[in-house]
């Protein structure tokens, strides 16, 4: 399956007011795989995710996702195929009632209303939301804005889900209920995240960004134990890999 | 500040209301709309010293308010909100039109008085009854009946984005002007370079953010059209609600009642 393929190569970005971001990213994220993005702040990952479905197109280097290209041409059938998750829920959901926003997308693609209609209450039942369905989005909690900012990315079937900071902002156990939903995909998953424990948690594969470069790119459990490595990204170890400050690195239950 | 804040918290809490599940409520929004403006038209269209021939249009917010479930006190409240512009217009009449009219008693009402109260009571009938079509529709499905009515779409999604918008804008001016307040050290008002630096920054985030929502929803395909599923069915209760009322403004509007049924009352005493 191809077109589930996300390849970066040598990608380069200036911003217009002359600040440098990119300078030089490649890597190959292949079917089904959950990746975790990471980075200290102005890293470059928000960039970098911005350039997967053709927010930003790319001045040097080259974006494929799947059998394409990243160029003007082909970034309709680009974004049906990457779905986009927003760091701020109240910029993805625009639209005054819950069930217009998650139709959004698929209104756009064409589909007939009965066809939208399933896939609204598809996508809302995926997230759990789906007694959201005629709510303002301003009536939201925080947990369930980001609930249906998936559910609005969903109903457009993509085959690539890449999200911003999906965890920020979310009280532990609404946390907690996003990482078990996002662990039942089967999509390829791109996060972009301050959230180490998260990324042990959920992605199998960890890439690394430092000052616009790729510094490391492995198995997750193996590039958030390399301490030299994190600190020198200004990130460091998930916490749960950390001793505990209060048995001083005796476990739990003998404590 | 804190008054802004509880006044939006007030705008949802009529969103709130609309969600309830009446009689009024079922009914199909255009229906609501279409009668809300004949209502509308028919109050405003009296000659400016007419009284006694609005007072029976107070049967409409009147009926909707108790069927749809409202609260009186709040509506009342709310269009007390507004009040001070129709004042406004009113206020000059007395002094500018003292040619006596009418007598009560000894004292001599003047025309300008009588058109005064007039504006007012136009003014009482027609917010209310606004409000109570929000209260009874909802701000969003008044918006998706106005477009369905053939208004433009452009305006109808203007309507909507700047109702959806602007709890996110009043949350954040409301933070902004606390964050403001904390470190103000007691000292009252803006001054007029913070407040122009503060509407300068709001500005600036509302850009951002509004750049931040069209790629949002470029990303979900959007294309320059906005494309919105709401099939509304309109039945024969409608079609009697919508007769039914508009007739009645329409006989309220030529004959004016109250007035025949006084004479008819005072030649029955004679």
């Amino acid at each position: 399956m191809s077109h589930h393929i996300v390849e970066v190569k040598d990608l380069h970005y200036t911003y217009p007011d002359g600040t440098a971001v990119l300078h030089g990213v490649s890597f190959r994220i292949t079917h089904g795989e959950t990746v975790g993005i990471i980075g200290a702040n102005g890293a470059g990952k928000s960039t970098l995710l911005l350039h997967l479905n053709g927010c930003l197109t790319p001045q040097a280097g080259v974006v494929r996702i799947g059998d394409f290209p990243l160029t003007k041409k082909t970034i309709e059938q680009v974004r049906r195929t990457v779905g986009m998750v927003f760091q701020d829920p109240d910029d993805q959901l625009f639209m005054p009632v819950v069930h217009d926003d998650v139709a959004f997308g698929p209104l756009n693609l064409g589909l007939p209303p009965e066809d939208v209609e399933e896939r609204v209450e598809n996508a809302l039942a995926t997230v759990g939301a789906l007694h959201l369905k005629d709510r303002p989005p301003y009536r939201l909690s925080g947990g369930e804005k980001r609930a249906v900012s998936i559910a609005t990315v969903l109903s457009m079937s993509p085959s690539i889900l890449v999200m911003d900071e999906p965890t920020a902002n979310l009280d532990p156990k609404a946390r907690r209920r996003l990482i078990e939903l996002l662990k039942t995909f089967t999509h390829t998953v791109i996060v972009a995240t301050h959230d180490l424990d998260m990324v042990l948690d959920l992605c199998t594969r960890t890439i690394v960004l430092k000052d616009g470069r790729v510094v490391a790119d492995g198995p997750s459990p193996d590039v958030l134990r390399n301490e030299e490595l994190l600190d020198a990204s200004s990130l460091e170890k998930p916490l749960c890999l950390q001793r505990c400050p209060i048995c001083n690195g005796k476990t739990a239950h003998r404590y | 500040m804190a008054r802004i804040e509880t006044s939006f918290l007030d705008i949802g809490y009529l969103d709130t209301l609309s969600g309830q599940n009446t009689s009024v409520h079922r009914l199909d929004p255009r229906t609501k709309l279409l009668t809300t403006l004949v209502f509308i038209v028919c109050v405003i269209s009296f000659d400016k010293y007419q009284i006694s021939g609005l007072v029976p249009f107070a049967l409409y917010p009147a009926v909707l308010m108790t069927m749809g479930n409202l609260p009186p006190g709040f509506i009342f409240e709310k269009t007390l909100l507004a009040a001070p512009f129709a004042l406004f217009i009113g206020i000059f009449n007395p002094l500018m039109d003292r040619a006596i009219l009418m007598h009560l008693g000894p004292v001599g009402i003047s025309g300008g008085w009588i058109s005064f109260a007039s504006i007012m009571l136009r003014f009482a009938l027609t917010a209310s009854t606004a409000l109570i079509l929000i209260g009874v529709t909802g701000f969003n499905s008044v918006c998706m009946a106005i477009e369905k009515m053939g208004a433009p779409r452009i305006f109808a999604v203007q309507l909507l984005f700047l109702y959806r918008y602007i709890f996110v804008l009043a949350d954040e001016a409301s933070r902004v002007s606390r964050a403001r307040a904390l470190r103000a050290c007691g000292s009252k008002g803006f001054g007029i370079k913070i407040f122009a630096s503060m509407i300068g920054q709001m500005l600036l985030r509302t850009l951002d953010r509004a750049k931040r929502i069209h790629l949002a929803m470029r990303c979900r395909g959007f294309d320059g059209e906005i494309r919105i599923l709401h099939p509304m069915k309109a039945g024969g209760r409608d079609v009697c609600f919508l007769l039914g009322w508009s007739s009645f403004f329409v006989v309220m509007r030529l004959w004016n009642i109250p007035q025949i049924l006084g004479s008819l009352v005072l030649e029955l005493v004679k």
